[in-house]
C-alpha cells in the first residue's frame, strides 16, 4: 500500500522512451484553431470561453499590460486542461511534478519584475517600503518586503503542486479504503459519498487555475504598470 | 497473382492478401511519411466527428476515452499488484 500510493506520480516511461512529453502534448490535441468565420460547436465553445476569461482577466490592464494577454489565457488554458485531464482515471497529471511548476513560475515572475524595473525604476523599488512607516522600522521592512518579494516564484509553483498532488493523493486513499469497506458494509455508503463529494470540489482545480493566473497576474500588474 | 494495376498505388482494401508484405514494404517510412499518415488519420478522424454542423460530445469523449485507455495500458506493471488475489 505504501508503495503503491506514490506510483501514479512517477514519470511515465515506455521502454526508455520519455512518453511524458506526449503526454504534455496531449491538451493540444482538445483545441483545434478556428479556421472560418462561424466555426463547429468544439470550437465555437472555446472561443466563447476564451472571451469570457479574456474580458474577466484583461480589463485591469493598460496598454502595456495587455501585451501579456496570449501568454497569460494559453496558460490558463494549458493548466486548466492538464488538471481537468489528471481526474481521468489511470492518468497522469504533469502538474504535479514540482519541476514542470517552476519551470512555468520562475521565468514569468521574473519577467514581470524585470520590466517594471526597465521601465519604472524608481516606483519597482519603491514598493520595498510601504507608506507611512515609522522610521526606526524601515532597515527591517525593507528586508521583509525583499524576502517576500523573492517567495513569489516559490510560493506560485508549490502551491499549484501541492494541491494538485494532495488532491490525487486522498483520492486514491479514500478509494482504496472505500473497496476495503465493502465487505464491512456499515461506513460504506458514508465514504463513498465523501469520494463523491471530494471529487467535485476537486473539478474545483480550474479554480486552481484561476488562482494560479490571478495572482500572476496581480504580481504582473503591481510591478509594471503601477 | 501479379495483378493488372501495381501494387503501390491501391488502397488498403484493394490488396490482394497475397501482395499484404509486399504492400506494407512499399509505404513511405521516412519522417516526412510518417508524418503524412499522422496528419492524414487526425483529419479523418476530426472531420467524421468534430468539424461537423451538430457535432456532439461524443466527438471529444471517444478521444478521452482512447486516453484513459492508454494510461491504463501504461501503468499496468504497477495495476497489477492490485488484483484481488489469495497469493499475489
Amino acid at each position: 500500500m505504501n508503495e503503491n500510493l506514490f506510483a501514479s506520480f512517477i514519470t511515465p516511461t515506455l521502454m526508455g522512451l520519455p512518453i511524458i512529453i506526449l503526454i504534455i502534448a496531449f491538451p493540444n490535441i482538445l483545441f483545434p484553431s478556428p479556421n472560418r468565420l462561424i466555426n463547429n460547436r468544439l470550437v465555437s465553445f472555446q472561443q466563447w470561453l476564451i472571451q469570457l476569461v479574456l474580458k474577466q482577466m484583461m480589463t485591469m490592464h493598460n496598454l502595456k499590460g495587455r501585451t501579456w494577454s496570449l501568454m497569460l489565457i494559453s496558460l490558463i488554458m494549458f493548466i486548466g486542461s492538464t488538471n481537468l485531464l489528471g481526474l481521468l482515471p489511470h492518468s497522469f497529471t504533469p502538474t504535479t511534478q514540482l519541476s514542470m511548476n517552476l519551470g512555468m513560475a520562475i521565468p514569468l515572475w521574473a519577467g514581470a519584475v524585470i520590466t517594471g524595473f526597465r521601465h519604472k525604476t524608481k516606483a519597482s523599488l519603491a514598493h520595498f517600503l510601504p507608506q507611512g512607516t515609522p522610521i526606526p522600522l524601515i532597515p527591517m521592512l525593507v528586508i521583509i518586503e525583499t524576502i517576500s518579494l523573492f517567495i513569489q516564484p516559490m510560493a506560485l509553483a508549490v502551491r499549484l503542486t501541492a494541491n494538485i498532488t494532495a488532491g490525487h493523493l486522498l483520492m486514491h486513499l479514500i478509494g482504496g479504503a472505500t473497496l476495503v469497506l465493502t465487505s464491512i458494509s456499515t461506513p460504506t455508503a458514508m465514504i463513498t459519498f465523501i469520494i463523491l463529494v471530494l471529487l467535485t470540489v476537486l473539478e474545483f482545480a480550474v479554480a486552481l487555475i484561476q488562482a494560479y493566473v490571478f495572482t500572476l497576474l496581480v504580481s504582473l500588474y503591481l510591478h509594471d504598470n503601477t | 497473382m501479379a495483378s493488372v494495376v501495381p501494387v503501390k498505388e491501391k488502397k488498403l482494401m484493394d490488396v490482394k492478401l497475397g501482395e499484404l508484405p509486399s504492400w506494407i514494404l512499399m509505404r513511405d517510412f521516412t519522417p516526412k511519411g510518417i508524418v503524412g499518415a499522422f496528419q492524414r488519420g487526425y483529419y479523418r478522424y476530426y472531420n467524421k466527428y468534430i468539424n461537423v454542423k451538430k457535432g456532439s460530445i461524443a466527438g471529444v469523449n471517444m478521444v478521452l476515452a482512447a486516453y484513459v485507455l492508454f494510461s491504463y495500458c501504461l501503468s499496468y506493471k504497477e495495476l497489477k499488484h492490485e488484483r484481488r488475489r489469495k497469493y499475489h
